[in-house]
């Protein structure tokens, strides 16, 4: 290993159609389970936060299902799907998403201050309407947070896909592991930081603009 | 399920070093030790900085950071670098794992404990120190403590990589298992570890109610 570079620079010259489609196979993998996580979390977390004796028992489903490995969890969809395929991955993946999405979406609705409700009841919202234009705008920072956590363990997460046949930019975990070659696995964990660095400021940005009330309240 | 029961019925399964309760005992091993030092670093790093106020923002910036980590390529790099032979590799990277969740919520907790408490409490003549450990602390307690089962609810889960590089522990079974396509392997490992996560899960729901003042339970609920 003493004559061998920590990374041959080459090497990724050589390779870069190849890093290229795992790079969009990851983020395809990644970012899909938070999107349907946030579809599915949004009116569970809704009729939670309505209906406060659900929340108990779908939380307590959730944490054992978060639980569960990810490595386990994709062999046994392996079994089921017999062949590599995204679901694998995607599927578990979306569990995971909405144990930190639906706590998010319940906790958000919560920090919206009663007097807040109460004026909108009184100005005339409807209830539907009081959720679209009061609460849920409230709720932002709280649900951004989970949806920052969520999207950057899930890009991370694909990773692992590798062991089964389907993992994106993991596969570049096992190349290197199997020629005994640092390049691809340094390649490999900086694109993936990389992705969720750049998912999270994506974020972060997204509640900026949809929370201008935030700054004005900061330069006030 | 013929799988699983194939699997749990092999009664080669059951016994010497390659037998089910030796690769439990690993598992443990090394994720006890992995969540032992990551609370050994977060937990002081968490309580000053939620207590203080000072490096907040790096603090959660930089756990966030690490929560991007993919552990499966730093088991490999590490391995790769340093060599297998022992298990001190793959602690890093279950360490890296296991300090963010630990770090945010004890400083989350430290941080949101009541100002009036802490008043109250340095108008009874506490010193700083007093304050922290005999006010703050306690009432971070269950946050505290649901990081902790975060954290060694990951690192249960994730130490199965550690097999793919040669060491032993549950994930044994699934690479192994892979590895000859036997699927009753596979399978029953990855049953065996998806029972131990749940198990961490539920020691750690036990020691919270040890653990956590009979007042500050009646608050938080």
């Amino acid at each position: 290993m003493a004559e061998e570079p920590l990374i041959r620079w080459d090497w990724i010259g050589r390779n870069a159609d190849r890093i290229g489609g795992l790079l969009v196979d990851n983020v395809v993998m990644g970012l899909a389970p938070v999107a349907i996580g946030l579809v599915v979390a949004l009116p569970v977390g809704l009729a939670c936060a309505r209906w406060r004796r659900l929340y108990q028992p779908t939380v307590g489903i959730i944490n054992v299902i978060y639980s569960l490995p990810s490595l386990a969890v994709f062999v046994l969809l392996l079994n089921v799907f017999i062949l590599a395929t995204m679901p694998i991955v995607v599927v578990p993946l979306t569990f995971y998403a909405l144990a930190v999405l639906i706590p998010a979406v319940v906790d958000g609705l919560g920090s919206v201050p009663d007097p807040v409700r109460q004026a909108a009841t009184a100005m005339g919202f409807r209830p539907l309407r009081r959720l679209i234009q009061v609460e849920l705008p409230i709720a932002v920072p709280v649900v951004i947070a989970g949806l920052r956590v969520a999207t950057v363990s899930s890009i991370s997460l694909v990773s692992v896909g590798a062991l089964v046949g389907k993992g994106g930019l993991g596969h570049l975990f096992i190349d290197g592991w199997q020629r005994q070659f640092p390049t691809p696995i340094i390649v490999g964990i900086v694109l993936i930081v990389a992705l969720a660095v750049l998912a999270d400021g994506v974020l972060i940005l997204a509640q900026r603009l949809l929370t201008p009330w935030a700054r004005a309240r900061r330069t006030a | 399920m013929n799988f699983l029961l194939d699997f749990l019925a092999n009664p080669e399964n059951w016994s010497g070093p390659y037998g089910i309760p030796q690769r439990v005992l690993e598992h443990l091993e090394f994720s006890g030790l992995a969540l032992l030092l990551a609370a050994l670093i977060a937990l002081p790093v968490g309580m000053l900085v939620g207590y203080t106020g000072r490096g907040a923002v790096i603090a959660v910036v930089s756990a966030n950071a690490a929560r991007a980590l993919p552990t499966l390529g730093l088991v490999v790099l590490v391995v790769l670098l340093f060599g297998v032979g022992t298990t001190a590799p793959v602690l890093i990277p279950l360490v890296a794992l296991a300090v963010p969740p630990i770090l945010v919520n004890t400083y989350e907790g430290v941080r949101g404990a009541d100002a009036d408490l802490q008043d109250a409490a340095v108008g009874m003549g506490m010193t700083g120190p007093q304050v922290l450990f005999r006010v703050c602390v306690p009432v971070a307690m269950p946050l505290i403590l649901l990081g902790m089962r975060t954290a060694a609810v990951q690192v249960v889960a994730t130490a199965t990589v550690a097999a793919f590089v040669g060491l032993g522990g549950l994930g044994r079974f699934i690479i192994d298992g892979l590895q000859t396509r036997d699927f009753s392997s596979t399978v029953g490992g990855a049953v065996l570890v998806a029972v131990l996560a749940l198990a961490v899960q539920g020691a750690f729901v036990a020691a919270q109610r040890l653990l956590v003042s009979p007042g500050v339970r009646g608050q938080v609920g």
